[in-house]
């Protein structure tokens, strides 16, 4: 199965990177969401997909599923939802103030030329 | 006595010397300094009687003892020879603007500060025995040097000229920086007088040439050797007091006094005697020749200058050939050219110093420098035209002036390199006696051309801006004292030989003499009808030929093509580098954030692609994988099915939907991998970004309301799939090689025991690892804030929101 996922992964990951590159501001904000998952997927095949039973104390059972990449992702979803949430807000007043959603047109002062 | 200190005395003048000004303003304030080099100089002679015999001392002041550097100062009687220059010319000097410096119009402080530390940095230069030393001082020459070119800072020629030599003489620093690097690492030392006494194993050294060529690099900028010459013309821009204390007699024959130090170490490499001779000769015909394209006075006394350095050069290469022929070898004339050379210095500071100072009182006193509008001053000016002769005929090496007694021991110098066998000299060298000749010969029309052009000849009283006439007395005494010491030193040279030339030539040459008196050199005036002799007659005639015919080929000088000079060369490299990398940097920071992240991944392919390749790190293990089941399957199609419909989507509100599917895919993952904790956490907030999404959507932008699908880019795709494969593979390799087991059993037994609870997950975020959690709460705090921020805070005019929503 880990095999199967790192492809998977690498797959969210292109994906992502392909929205990045795109102009459109909410495109790259999907790109970014991509690659929050396809980094939290990581974690968790990085950590090993074996495990019979969800990380929580049961008599009897021996064979949890790792419990440390699964605190790890936690955390990591937790932020990425912060700067995520931020990014929006920051994008839908960028539009606001600058009334486009297209980075070509978003390229500062022409002070230099 | 520790004598280190008298190097600092003149940067604690400098301290007092502003306030002075503004407390006396009733008194030149340069009356106050005269004291400071005169005091100085009267310190170091006490130094002649015991440098005579052969005595050195030292004296130390610890800077930063832990990394073993120090200001030591070692006087023998190179050191002694340099530091009485600095310090006599100085004392000159400082006499002679104070009545070439008005008082009232001048800013006399930063005057006197700048040319305070100059005298400081300059006796460092000379007197370090410590490498590191020796560029600390050496660099504060260069400082110095910049300030006082650009004395009248509000002249263009004047920041230029200033800057032009700062970048030069600055390069040359720090290239000499570089080679003293090598040499102390090769040597392990930092003293100069420890590494002459390992020289012979540094010669072995693989690094040895390298430090040779860089210490070189900085002697050849520093006193404006050929190809760097070319900042000392435009330094004219200075005061003259300062062309002829700087530019004249001291700073730049700092490269010299480097080029003597090292002797001892370099000498022993065939590099050091071809560079060092054969740079000296080129600068030297190079610069005689062009000096009689000048019509500056100061133009020409600068080119002269940059000539008459390439003779002594040349000389201290010529002397650096004794070290292989050794002193037994009385047909070796080799072992003169040091002792020439050194000669040759002091007697050009003598002449040197004079005929700036003359041409800085006819600029006085005509207003002009320009050689086309003057002439016919020697009715008007007779003292200036006296000193200046002696200073020009010495220049041009005529008797009975020193000029003529050095140019007679160079001449037998260069004609003996021939005679020299080895390192291709017997047959190349039959060129250095033919250009030091050639160059001797437009040495003596320059020198004419100066001299008589400025004071014989029709007088143009209309075309000089002033009424000349003769200088005020005091400005006279400063040149009159360099003149008879031009004609003293003609009569008596061998006092001049014996109590500095000859401590000084032991200093250069340890390996062929030990103590001053084996310095068996007797300098005389009339040596007999040899081949020099001829040769000096030569010169004379054809020199006189060529400056009675001066009118007539002098305006070939004009057709010498402008856009090959070497000036134009350093234009065009200062163009290039403000320029040229304005343009360059112009062309890679586009300005579009594509164009970076373009950049930055295609990095981070190349780097992680290259590395787990040159590694040969890729590795595909089955040995831990888990079975796959037909749910996770399923997932995984759903999965790639959402991301490819947020790529291919045409609307936007696809997308996100997409992303959201793409989300619940990776809440199942979690499910099916028995993450509870996750897919919990994963759902809510997925359902919460995706709100915030639809939010962001609702207000885009309604210029361009009709949505396209995203157009297809090769270069992007590229990118992208070449991130994606750089990701998988690494994946694979990590998951294929794990080294260590992981921690989590711990967690595992200890869970409950330790922590008191049954959820693994929840107990490592709050107690195991809740220092994470605080700060993951502080990330979401600030998120929370600063969106808070940013829709409260409206710092810009409404108005034009408005304006662009109207539209």
């Amino acid at each position: 199965m880990e095999i199967i996922m790192c492809f998977v992964i690498g797959f969210l990951f292109m994906a992502a990177v392909y929205l990045m590159l795109s102009k459109s501001l909410l495109r790259i904000i999907i790109g970014t969401g991509l690659l929050s998952h396809g980094a939290h997927l990581l974690i968790l095949t990085m950590g090993g997909l074996g495990g019979s039973a969800p990380p929580v104390v049961s008599p009897g059972v021996t064979d949890y599923a790792d419990p440390l990449p699964q605190a790890l992702i936690l955390t990591a979803i937790v932020i990425s939802f912060g700067v995520t949430a931020f990014f929006l807000v920051l994008a839908y007043r960028a539009y606001q103030e600058l009334g486009t959603d297209n980075m070509n047109l978003m390229r500062g002062t022409e002070d230099h030329d | 006595m520790s004598f280190v200190y008298l190097i600092f005395i003149p940067m604690l003048a400098a301290l007092v010397i502003p306030f002075l000004y503004k407390k006396v303003p009733g008194i030149h304030t340069g009356w106050f300094v005269l004291a400071v080099p005169a005091i100085l100089f009267g310190l170091y002679t006490t130094f002649l009687s015991k440098v005579k015999n052969g005595e050195s001392f030292t004296s130390t002041f610890d800077w930063i003892p832990s990394l073993n550097i120090s200001v030591t100062s070692y006087i023998d009687g190179l050191s002694l020879l340099f530091s009485l220059l600095i310090t006599g010319i100085g004392t000159l000097v400082v006499l002679y603007s104070i009545f070439y410096l008005d008082k009232t119009r001048e800013q006399l402080h930063n005057f006197y500060v700048y040319l305070l530390l100059f005298m400081t940095a300059m006796l460092g230069v000379v007197q370090s025995d410590h490498l590191i030393s020796l560029y600390f001082f050496w660099e504060l020459t260069s400082i110095s040097s910049f300030l006082l070119i650009g004395y009248w800072y509000k002249r263009d020629r004047s920041r230029f000229g200033a800057l032009k030599s700062m970048m030069i003489t600055v390069f040359g620093g720090l290239m000499m920086l570089g080679g003293f690097v090598l040499l102390s690492i090769m040597g392990d030392t930092y003293s100069i007088r420890e590494l002459i006494a390992s020289a012979p194993e540094l010669a072995n050294h693989e690094w040895f040439v390298w430090s040779l060529i860089l210490v070189l690099l900085g002697a050849f900028t520093k006193s404006a050797q050929f190809p760097f010459y070319i900042w000392l013309p435009d330094a004219m821009e200075a005061p003259t007091p300062v062309s002829a204390y700087l530019h004249s007699a001291t700073m730049v024959k700092a490269g010299l006094y480097l080029v003597a130090r090292f002797t001892p170490i370099y000498a022993s490499s065939e590099w050091w005697i071809w560079l060092v001779t054969g740079i000296g000769l080129l600068t030297l015909l190079w610069g005689s020749f062009f000096a009689l394209k000048q019509t500056d006075l100061k133009g020409i006394l600068a080119f002269s200058t940059v000539s008459q350095l390439g003779l002594i050069m040349s000389l201290l290469g010529a002397g650096a050939i004794s070290l292989h022929t050794g002193i037994e070898d009385d047909n070796s004339i080799f072992k003169y050219a040091a002792f020439a050379a050194i000669f040759h210095l002091v007697n050009h500071a003598t002449f040197k110093g004079s005929l700036f100072m003359i041409a800085g009182i006819v600029d006085h006193e005509t207003g002009t420098r320009d050689i086309r509008k003057l002439g016919g001053l020697m009715s008007l000016m007779p003292i200036s035209f006296t000193i200046a002769l002696i200073g020009s005929f010495s220049m041009a090496g005529l008797p009975p002036f020193n000029g003529f007694l050095s140019k007679e021991m160079f001449l037998s110098g260069m004609l003996s390199i021939p005679e020299f066998d080895f390192f291709a000299f017997d047959t190349w060298g039959m060129l250095f006696p033919i250009i030091a000749w050639i160059a001797s010969v437009f040495t003596f029309v320059y020198s004419f051309y100066f001299v008589f052009r400025t004071f014989t000849g029709k007088h143009k009283p209309d075309l000089l801006p002033k009424q000349a006439h003769e200088a005020p007395i005091g400005m006279l005494i400063s040149p009159a004292i360099l003149g008879s010491l031009v004609v003293a030193i003609f009569f008596i040279p061998n006092l001049i030989g014996d109590v500095l030339v000859k401590p000084a030539v032991v200093a250069i040459q340890p390996f062929l003499y030990s103590v001053p008196e084996d310095v068996d050199i007797h300098i005389a005036a009339w040596h007999g009808p040899n081949a020099e002799l001829w040769m000096t007659i030569g010169i004379v005639a054809l020199g006189y030929l060529l400056y009675a015919t001066l009118s007539k080929w002098q305006p070939l000088y004009n057709k010498f093509p402008q856009g090959f000079t070497l000036n134009r060369l350093y234009d065009f490299m200062m163009f290039l580098s403000e320029v040229g990398t304005n343009r360059l940097s112009r062309i890679y920071m586009t300005g579009f954030i594509r164009s970076y992240l373009v950049y930055m991944f295609t990095g981070i392919v190349l780097l992680t692609i290259g590395t787990v390749f040159i590694k040969d790190a890729f590795e595909v293990s089955f040995a831990t994988v888990a079975p796959i089941h037909f749910y996770e399957l399923v997932i995984v199609l759903v999965l790639i099915a959402g991301t490819l419909t947020i790529l291919f989507a045409k609307s936007r509100l696809t997308s996100i939907i997409a992303l959201g599917a793409v989300g619940y895919s990776v809440a199942l993952f979690f499910v099916i991998f028995n993450a509870p904790d996750l897919a919990l956490t994963q759902l809510v907030i997925e359902t919460v970004s995706v709100a915030l999404f639809l939010l962001a959507f609702y207000h885009l932008p309604k210029l361009n309301r009709h949505e396209n699908r995203m157009k297809f880019r090769l270069a992007n795709a590229l990118v992208a799939i070449g991130v994606g494969v750089t990701v998988t593979i690494v994946a694979l390799s990590a998951h294929s090689q794990k080294l260590v087991s992981s921690i989590s059993s711990y967690y595992e037994k200890t869970v409950y025991t330790e922590a008191g609870g049954g959820n693994i997950v929840n107990v490592i975020l709050v107690d195991y690892r809740g220092f994470d959690t605080l700060f993951e709460i502080a990330v979401l705090a600030i998120a929370s804030l600063g969106i808070i921020a940013m829709i409260r805070l409206r710092l810009t005019k409404k108005k034009e929101v408005n304006r662009i929503e109207d539209q």
